[in-house]
């Protein structure tokens, strides 16, 4: 959650926690009554790559069907991949059996976005505390102290272990979530939405608990939520997600500047700000329809069919991700907030998808004449 | 009625429930009105009563364990203690409704196009079916659902939540509705489905003329949308005002913290968010006095007392808040690091 780390140099190679190269997951949608067969797929993540580094925040943004939640499930191996690899910490896990797993799902815990529904109604909130640390091996007499320790470290009374997870109110779930991931001493904490089901006022809470822990555990995030806002207050690095791919990745300052992908400002300026004056300023262009289905997406570029600066390169060939200036990908033929310099310097990024074409950016004035470069709207 | 004649007014609604632990005082003295034409945003947090009094009045919170008391004045009646077969007739037809969830309040086992027509029909008893489905494309058209025709033979779940929402419209719009009540109408919807249905209720609002109770929790759409505001907290109006007013005037340290809490996609990205303290109580046992006391900062002994919602400037009668503390001290404590906020407790008793 440090703002400092946008300026850095790119950590060196030791500080790579979680490296994620062309990950694919399909669904197959099955037919036939006796003898099934995969009719089509459901391209839930369609050939993602990226690296998280040591300390590092990412957030993973995107429209409902985007693949943002199947892509970290599939991190900590809980839906099968269908391609690609992850590597945790150097070792290759994407086809690590049950029992080289456990140590390392020890190190990466998830928070979920329904803390009523993630936490067993059945048990009182000191025994879901208890499963956690009885896994990392800690001695039964030292439980209760270490239960208590947590529960303090998040927030909350330590008086109420003995409760049951309905005596809690949501803020306080998500808390007891939290607490429950930290049991395990993780490196790495992946957070499916996990503020998206609470009032405003308890989500600021929720994300000042998420920033003081991180500076006091040196933890890594993964941060999953479809609120820009959220997002940028929490990440260093952004992924902007569409239909499966990756659109954009940006660091977070950045993003909101210099959006380059026009999904990007599209999201951007769907977002009404809580400030009437400089809403009624702003010019906003909107979005029509809606994300296409993702089992038989559009060809090239995914956005094609709703980007208001789509042409013919766009239907028919897949565009690459560029790299531009500190480590700002895109992958859009059409790039903007971008100088015509910045562009004839990008290069193709490793993290391209294999099936993506090799066509340079277009140089915008070029083919669209009078195409506004510099507004983000 | 003249222009400026209120279409609906809401006074002292109270709502409770009683429930096997005691009573609920959902709604505890709930006043204010709405012109035609206006967008009046309730904003609140879960609990706060803001849907309680929505459904309040439509008539949908009646029941054998439920209590009213206060009125709403609609046209010359009184929606609270109106009889169910009136409520019928204003349901739908003058006053309509749109829910957050727009696959729950649509049936799931009849045609699209059958429960429009529906509708239509059971306000309008002479229209023909044909002519009814005609108005269904119509109105299906104006919404902005794409070959309407075909697409009022769709069943709702093959439609996307956005779809549906615009379904949840063309219903509600289908008897020309004076009054539209929203609730959380775009909440489920992805910010991009959010910016095209908020644009379709501005359009309605300007072609019909119809005014818009928009219960929301969000203040972008609120700062979006709506011309008058009202703050709802624990079952009470604590603020009420002008958009103008409630966003660079706000007179109610919860208000403050509301505005204080909001993260935006263009602000400094400061190293903490002001949070306020603490979470709603409960409504089985509120605190004595102001409902906001135990979190609030600048609480004093005054506050065991329930204050008054009255105005804090003679020069703008219809900005109410409901705060012991005078109007001084209040310009003086909401502005923390510069900017609008609740302050931390600890800077201030401690």
């Amino acid at each position: 959650m440090s703002d400092d780390t946008v300026a850095e140099p790119p950590p060196a190679e030791g500080d790579r926690l979680l490296e994620i190269e062309h990950l694919k997951v399909l669904f197959p949608i099955k037919s036939g009554v006796i003898i099934s067969r995969a009719v089509g797929y459901v391209h839930a993540v369609d050939d993602v790559s990226f690296t998280l580094h040591k300390g590092e925040t990412l957030g993973v943004v995107g429209e409902s069907g985007c693949g943002k939640t199947t892509l970290i499930r599939t991190l900590v191996r809980l839906i099968a991949s269908t391609g690609g690899s992850i590597r945790f910490r150097g070792n290759d896990i994407t086809k690590a059996g049950q029992k080289q797993l456990a140590p390392i799902r020890r190190e990466m815990q998830m928070v979920f976005q329904d803390p009523q529904a993630s936490l067993n109604p059945r048990k009182r909130v000191g025994q879901i505390m208890a499963t956690p640390l009885r896994q990392r091996g800690v001695p039964k007499a030292e439980i209760e102290p270490e239960s208590r320790r947590l529960f303090e470290r998040v927030g909350l009374s330590p008086e109420h272990l003995s409760r049951y997870p309905h005596e809690f109110s949501g803020g306080q779930r998500q808390r007891i979530g939290i607490a429950r991931a930290l049991a395990m001493n993780p490196l790495l904490i992946l957070l499916d939405e996990p503020v998206s089901a609470l009032d405003v006022s308890i989500q600021a809470q929720v994300i000042n608990l998420l920033g003081d822990l991180q500076k006091d555990l040196d933890l890594s995030y993964i941060f999953v939520a479809h609120d820009l806002s959220v997002v940028r207050h929490v990440s260093d690095r952004i992924i902007v997600m569409y239909l499966g791919k990756v659109m954009e990745v940006s660091p977070a300052e950045e993003l909101y500047s210099k959006p380059i992908h026009p999904y990007t400002s599209a999201l951007l300026g769907a977002i009404p700000l809580p400030d009437p004056r400089e809403n009624k300023a702003r010019v906003r262009k909107l979005v029509t329809g809606e994300p296409p289905n993702p089992i038989n997406p559009p060809s090239g570029c995914r956005f094609h069919s709703r980007c208001p600066r789509a042409t013919d390169v766009c239907r028919t060939v897949e565009p690459q991700l560029s790299e531009y200036a500190r480590g700002h990908l895109a992958a859009c033929h059409h790039p903007q907030n971008v100088a015509a310099a910045e562009v004839a310097t990008a290069r193709r990024s490793e993290s391209s998808p294999l099936s993506s074409g090799d066509l340079a950016p277009e140089q915008d004035q070029a083919s669209r004449g009078s195409a506004p470069a510099s507004s983000p709207d | 009625m003249s222009a400026n004649a209120p279409l609906l007014e809401v006074s002292d609604l109270k709502v409770s429930f009683a429930t096997e632990d005691g009573t609920v005082r959902a709604v505890d003295g709930v006043s204010f009105s709405i012109r035609p034409g206006e967008v009046v945003a309730i904003v609140g947090e879960s609990g706060s009563g803001k849907s309680v009094t929505a459904m309040t009045l439509m008539g949908l919170t009646r029941g054998p364990n439920a209590r009213f008391e206060g009125t709403a004045m609609f046209a010359g009646r009184d929606l609270v203690t109106a009889p169910e077969s009136e409520l019928q007739r204003i349901r739908g037809g003058d006053i309509a409704m749109v829910f957050q969830d727009p696959m729950s309040s649509l049936d799931p086992v009849y045609r699209i196009g059958n429960q429009i027509v529906e509708q239509i029909r059971a306000h309008d008893s002479h229209i023909s079916k044909a002519a009814a489905l005609d108005r269904a494309v119509d109105l299906m058209e104006r919404v902005g659902v794409p070959h309407a025709r075909e697409r009022l033979r769709s069943y709702p779940h093959e439609f996307s939540g956005g779809m549906r929402q615009r379904v949840m419209i063309a219903m509600a719009l289908s008897c020309s509705p004076k009054l539209l009540i929203a609730d959380e109408p775009t909440t489920a919807l992805d910010v991009t489905i959010q910016a095209q249905i908020l644009e379709e209720l501005r359009k309605l609002r300007a072609e019909t003329g119809a005014a818009i109770i928009l219960v929301t929790h969000d203040l972008g759409v609120v700062a979006d949308i709506a011309d008058r505001i009202v703050v709802m907290y624990s079952g009470r109006v604590v603020e009420q005002g002008t958009l103008e007013e409630l966003f660079y005037d706000p007179q109610h340290p919860y208000t403050w913290g509301l505005l204080g809490s909001i993260m935006r996609v263009d602000s400094d990205r400061s190293q903490r968010l002001p949070a306020i303290p603490g979470s709603p109580p409960s409504l089985l046992r509120p605190p004595a006095g102001c409902h906001l006391r135990p979190r609030c900062p600048h609480a004093f002994e005054k506050c065991t007392e329930v204050p008054l919602l009255k105005a804090g400037l003679a020069a703008a009668p219809e900005h109410l808040d409901r705060c012991w503390l005078d109007r001084e001290q209040k310009l003086k404590l909401r502005t923390v690091d510069g900017r609008i906020g609740l302050a931390a407790p600890s800077e201030v008793n401690a």
